[in-house]
């Protein structure tokens, strides 16, 4: 029997770290309070005091705590990229979710004991690719990007002795993780290299006769009717003119919710389910865990009558981007 | 069971909305910044909020009728006069701040359902936001607020035999 599915839950400050683990989680992640992590917001994460606060809360409470590395270091700016693996070392993280090789044979070389996971920043898609990071760097645990299907994720489950870990909910953007320049292209910032998509400077929001307007560096990205759900502020899904008709040309705001493919998740293997959603608040980080926890053990115990109840699935609506959550890539038939 | 509370959705009605907008915004602005300045160097740490320093702030109350204008400076938030443009505007229904207070709602799902609005400067807004969520509080249960704990904790006052 393989270890039980952990429950990977976000959080961008000490309160919903405490409640992430006051609700079920099994790890939580976190980041440090600048450009070392892709949710670099102003205000958000943690710093020194709080981190350990944080570990020490989990720790005592057998949750895992994992620190989120997974921005590219420069040649300038190399050194403090390694000062936070030194840090999270330190403080004693559970391990450490990195994008960049060369951070990962500087903490390989430097604290041998310290876990490796590969972020979903580092964009491996295939077992090849995971299985050159475990040989080189020791990874144990790489995050998928959210662009396979079931049928995909099994393939590299079966293929690794590396744990893999997948996304069951939040926000979906384009998924060329590690590799997207909209942000930078429209804002200057990437979430790649500084840790930002679509950073607070660059964005205006503005109540309008027409609708709520959102500008991304003065540039109109969308307006939304009266009643209509609003999404992130980000280019990816923005509503552009293309040859005279103003839609979604690249992709609507959509939410990922794959609560109906655990038993599947669960079958093929899949060690963790990592909940999306670091830029937000204590608050969703309290419903989002307390469902994901009902169901994982609900479905642990009778993994063949498991059905999302309506409850469940109401509660995660409630908080999604968008108007619609889907399965994503998951359920896609093609390849 | 009242563990399960959870704010109900509110509107105050439009007669009173009506009314809100013509009565003086100065007691209601004066109560808030008064509570901030007392939160001020104990729950909200002053350090983060050096950004804000200089900057003019209006929360509306959309359904209460009430605009609140205030600025933050070296010696704390203190309430505006005039009605120039603001830095930062936040705009909900009573509803939605109480249950933003409470931690019962995210705010980034009120914006999602356009039940929040940040108008302005929206790196201030992220950064009043991601410190209010650091913020260790105590812990504010709507529960308490509900007609039956409060009957329930007026009895027990009346009658101390019977106890909480």
């Amino acid at each position: 029997m393989s270890a039980p599915l952990e429950l990977v839950c976000p959080a961008g400050g000490l309160p919903a770290l405490k409640t992430a683990v006051d609700h079920g989680a099994n790890c939580v992640y976190t980041g440090f309070r600048d450009a070392t992590n892709a949710r670099n917001f102003t205000g958000l994460n943690f710093d020194d005091a709080s981190i350990k606060q944080g570990i020490a809360y989990a720790h005592q409470r057998g949750v895992k705590v994992l620190v989120a590395l997974n921005t590219f270091p420069l040649t300038d700016n190399w050194l403090q990229w390694t000062a936070a693996v030194d840090k999270a070392a330190a403080f004693g993280v559970d391990a450490v979710i990195l994008a960049d090789p060369g951070l990962m044979e500087y903490a390989r070389r430097n604290h041998p004991k310290l876990r490796l996971h590969l972020s979903v920043q580092g964009s491996a898609t295939n077992y090849e690719a995971i299985n050159f990071y475990h040989q080189h760097f020791g990874i144990q645990r790489a995050v998928l990007p959210r662009v396979l299907s079931m049928a995909q994720v099994e393939h590299v489950v079966k293929n690794t002795p590396v744990e893999i870990e997948v996304f069951g909910f939040g926000g979906l953007c384009v998924m060329v993780e590690g590799r997207c320049a909209l942000s930078a292209y429209t804002t200057g910032t990437s979430p790649n290299c500084q840790g930002a998509c679509s950073p607070g400077k660059a964005v205006r929001y503005e109540e309008t006769p027409a609708g709520m307007e959102t500008r991304l560096n003065g540039i109109l990205i969308d307006r939304f009717g009266q009643g209509e759900r609003a999404g992130y502020p980000t280019l990816c899904k923005g509503r552009f003119e293309v040859d005279d008709e103003t839609y979604y040309a690249i992709e609507e705001p959509a939410s990922l919710n794959t609560l109906e493919l655990l038993p599947e998740l669960m079958r093929i293997g899949v060690s963790a389910i990592k909940i999306e959603g670091r830029q937000r608040s204590p608050a969703y980080v309290t419903q989002v865990t307390r469902v994901w926890r009902d169901a994982i053990d609900t479905c642990r115990r009778d993994p063949e009558h498991f059905k999302p109840t309506a409850a469940w699935m109401a509660e995660l609506n409630k908080v999604s981007e968008g108007k619609s959550a889907t399965l994503g890539a998951y359920n896609r038939p093609w390849k | 069971m009242l563990n399960n509370f959870r704010l109900p959705d509110f509107t105050i009605p439009a007669a009173l909305t009506r009314l809100g907008n013509r009565l003086p915004q100065l007691p209601p602005t004066l109560a808030l910044v008064t509570t901030l300045n007392l939160a001020l160097g104990r729950m909200i740490p002053r350090e983060p909020l050096e950004m804000l320093i200089g900057k003019r702030f209006t929360i509306r109350v959309l359904d209460a009728g009430m605009t609140l204008r205030f600025s933050y400076g070296e010696r704390g938030f203190r309430p505006l006069f005039d009605a120039s443009k603001p830095d930062l505007t936040i705009s909900a229904r009573t509803r939605d701040f109480i249950a933003l207070l409470a931690r019962e709602e995210d705010p980034d799902t009120l914006f999602f359902d356009r039940r929040l609005l940040m108008e302005g400067d929206t790196d201030l807004g992220l950064l009043v936001k991601n410190t209010l969520d650091g913020i260790e509080l105590p812990r504010f249960d709507a529960a308490r607020l509900s007609p039956q704990e409060l009957l329930h904790r007026l009895r027990a006052r009346l009658n101390p035999s019977h106890g909480i």
